[in-house]
């Protein structure tokens, strides 16, 4: 009977020091030193939110760098994988009709080796991000839909590699760049296309 | 792999034996109660708890009340850990206004945090309140994790101590540890986390209007600070469904390097703690180095499987489920380390690993979770596998087998078969129920031997306490909760109790002074001897298992079968 009371009483202790003393204590920190951070790293335009700069966004528009496939269609409620084996018959088929897919969308030639994270899909079903040359592939197709100049154009191109080389992440990691700062950074270059819109 | 991936490897692993005498260095101190740097910060709390709890800190217990007040403590946190899932929507900090969880989940999710499991048949964002996360599971994620550190401690004062029948005071220990041990360390870590961008708030959920203009949901919440925890306390439970594969929990490969490197922090490190409060730190070298061993082949095997072509995709690299800021190497890396570690957390879900580096994820976890294994649960099943060891090594010369100068006689010998056989047992008997039955087989995602493979994983993973899984499995059945919920308990508590039981008798038994005869357990031949029974034990065990699962699909793989 003892022991339960001593029980009881550690059990409560570690519940209020590491279940709410520990979590406010890291948020108020947290909130002090990164603020927007801790908050989901959200992106603000004109007052409203349009999106996590973490958070992969689901593009299907000409008009717009397209991203991984998501076995979520990034819906982030709940994230996740499609959790296919390598041996099973629908995955095959998928990977299959992504590439024929990716083909026809950019125009491409039926020879053009499609860099393989836009056939598969990612863990998370939310990755914000795709390898510099899969969004080289998709420039011409998306200034074709947005008219835009050579001037732009190369504006873009020059985007992709500065956001995409390696050294800006220092030791770690694969070379690649975000798709929903991408787009919103050709939603700026063709701005005179949004206010058509 | 590039130059840049084997870098980061050879990083990792250098970090790895370089911090373990550092942090193992203040453990040991830690745990015998010395002075250390820690004191002046955290002192006045550990006093404060004893007051507050009515113990005398120095008052040691045998080894039955020891157990008894760990069981009793955990079964405390099981029953609180049950009734707020399953009363979540009457309490505080609900934002999402998620539902009560069932009482299937519940069960299911409780053993598994309080087992240091943190098995997951739910999804984190919708299903758990930022009140169960918090104030359930994060406090499960410290708690456990310092249970099995606990376990391991009485262990260690049962092999150096002689004639005496005390083992230590599991209150005290419980506390140095989170207070001088997990706690600096999570906080430091959680908040190197927020600045990598891993979200720590108490809003509900982000709505935002996507660029194409669609609704999306963005889901929130106190993650940092169960993060850093369950990646220090080889609990491995996720915040969010997709866990460290989540932008929200692992945003760049610099958090993932860190949270990569956190699995094995304590684990590896407690093998210098080890030797040290034994008396010799090349005992714990000695098994820090069968560990890293076992580790660097899984690796290789991993790496090898995951380059290689095949016929079914040819040379493209395979990113089915994984994320491109890790790519494969960092994929693999964590796969192994995660599995070899009970810690079960994921940045790629390894339903979609190849053949061959899914198979080494499940050996790493049927090995019994030792090679580093969970928070003091890897080293205590280590030492199981150790004095199984002797005793064979005995056997062949014809002396009585003894381990750091303690005899190990026929009591000690049993236990330890029983700790091995325990999750064993679990493991085969219900792979093989769930195999033949519509109950098991209904919940599949995959066909063909791979189905199988989530079967086996899925047992695994409960038994051995890891919490990884092949996640395509619907685990969130009655009949998938209840006995991965059972697995988890069998494979917790039936090692758990033998190893004390074995820590009480060793306690008792006097110290002979080493002789020329002695059978030396801190050399190579050593290393040797003890890898090569837990491959066997492992192997006799699981090869059949296997053979149906990863080993026919990896060969129907590469003639071209598809399922």
């Amino acid at each position: 009977m003892k022991t339960l009371f001593i029980a009881l009483k550690i059990f409560l202790f570690f519940t209020v020091l590491t279940g709410i003393v520990y979590p406010l204590l890291v948020s108020g920190m947290a909130q002090a030193a990164f603020p927007e951070k801790a908050n989901g790293s959200i992106i603000i335009k004109d007052g409203k939110a349009i999106g996590s700069e973490l958070i992969g966004q689901k593009f299907d528009s000409t008009n717009y760098f397209i991203g991984r496939p998501s076995a979520v269609s990034y819906n982030p409620l709940p994230s996740g994988g499609s959790n296919y084996g390598l041996t099973n018959a629908t995955l095959k088929k998928l990977v299959a009709g992504r590439k024929q897919q990716f083909i026809a969308f950019n125009q491409l030639d039926s020879l053009t080796e499609i860099p393989s994270e836009m056939l598969f899909a990612s863990a998370s079903g939310l990755d914000p991000h795709i390898s510099p040359k899969a969004a080289l592939l998709q420039v011409d197709r998306v200034v074709k839909a947005r008219n835009l100049n050579p001037g732009q154009k190369e504006k873009l191109t020059r985007y992709i590699h500065s956001e995409s080389d390696l050294p800006k992440f220092g030791l770690f990691g694969q070379s690649r760049i975000n798709v929903l700062l991408l787009n919103i950074e050709l939603d700026k270059l063709s701005s005179k296309y949004a206010d058509n819109k | 792999m590039t130059i840049q991936d084997i870098i980061q490897v050879l990083l990792f692993f250098a970090l790895l034996i370089g911090l373990t005498p550092i942090l193992g260095n203040f453990m040991s101190k830690v745990f015998a109660g010395e002075r250390h740097f820690m004191l002046p910060v955290f002192g006045w709390l550990e006093k404060l708890i004893y007051k507050f709890i009515g113990i005398a800190p120095n008052e040691e217990a045998n080894w039955k009340s020891y157990t008894f007040g760990l069981l009793l403590f955990n079964l405390i946190g099981f029953i609180f850990v049950f009734l707020i899932q399953l009363f979540q929507t009457y309490l505080p900090f609900n934002p999402a206004h998620l539902p009560n969880v069932t009482w299937h989940s519940a069960f299911n999710t409780s053993v598994s945090f309080v087992t240091n499991t943190n098995w997951q048949g739910y999804a984190g964002e919708t299903t758990m309140s930022y009140f169960v996360q918090m104030i359930g599971l994060t406090v499960q994620n410290f708690v456990s994790a310092a249970t099995g550190m606990a376990v391991l401690l009485a262990l260690i004062r049962g092999l150096s101590r002689k004639t005496t029948d005390k083992l230590g005071n599991f209150w005290t220990d419980i506390t140095r540890i989170i207070l001088y041990v997990l706690l600096p360390l999570s906080i430091l870590f959680a908040i190197v986390l927020v600045g990598q961008g891993v979200v720590q708030n108490f809003k509900p959920y982000e709505e935002v209007q996507t660029l194409q203009g669609a609704l999306q949901v963005i889901p929130m919440g106190p993650a940092a600070s169960q993060i850093a925890i369950k990646q220090l306390g080889t609990n491995g439970g996720g915040f969010f469904n997709a866990n460290s594969a989540h932008p929200f929990e692992n945003p760049t490969p610099f958090s993932n390097f860190l949270e990569m490197l956190f699995i094995l922090l304590i684990p590896a490190s407690l093998t210098f703690t080890y030797g040290k409060m034994v008396g010799s730190t090349r005992q714990g070298w000695t098994i820090f180095t069968a560990m890293l061993i076992l580790l660097i082949v899984g690796l290789g095997i991993s790496l090898y499987a995951e380059y290689s072509s095949n016929p079914i995709f040819g040379n493209l690299p395979l990113m089915e489920g994984k994320e491109t800021r890790f790519g494969i190497t960092n994929s693999v890396l964590w796969s192994t380390v995660t599995t070899a570690a009970s810690n079960g957390s994921v940045n790629a879900m390894h339903e979609s690993l190849s053949p061959l580096a899914g198979m080494v994820t499940i050996i790493n976890i049927l090995l019994g979770e030792v090679i580093f294994g969970g928070v003091g649960a890897g080293l205590y099943g280590m030492v199981i596998f150790i004095i199984l060891t002797v005793f064979i090594a005995g056997l062949m010369v014809g002396r009585t087998p003894e381990y750091l100068g303690k005899k190990i006689e026929a009591f000690e010998v049993q236990m330890a078969i029983i700790a091995i056989l325990a999750p064993s047992f679990v493991i085969l008997l219900f792979t093989a129920w769930a195999s033949v039955s519509n109950l098991g087989l209904s919940s599949l995602n995959n066909a063909g031997p791979h189905g199988f493979s989530e079967i086996l994983y899925a047992f695994s993973s409960a038994a051995g306490n890891n919490g990884s899984a092949f996640a395509g499995l619907n685990a969130n059945t009655p009949f998938y909760n209840l006995t991965t919920g059972l697995g988890m308990i069998i494979g917790r508590f039936g090692i758990i109790i033998p190893v004390l039981a074995i820590a009480g008798k060793m306690a008792g038994k006097k110290i002979t002074p080493p002789s020329a005869g002695t059978f030396h357990t801190d050399n190579g031949l050593f290393i040797g001897l003890l890898i090569a029974v837990i491959l066997i034990v492992g192997g006799l065990t699981f090869f059949p298992a296997l053979s149906l699962g990863p080993i026919i699909e990896h060969l129907l793989m590469n003639s071209g079968t598809t399922f």
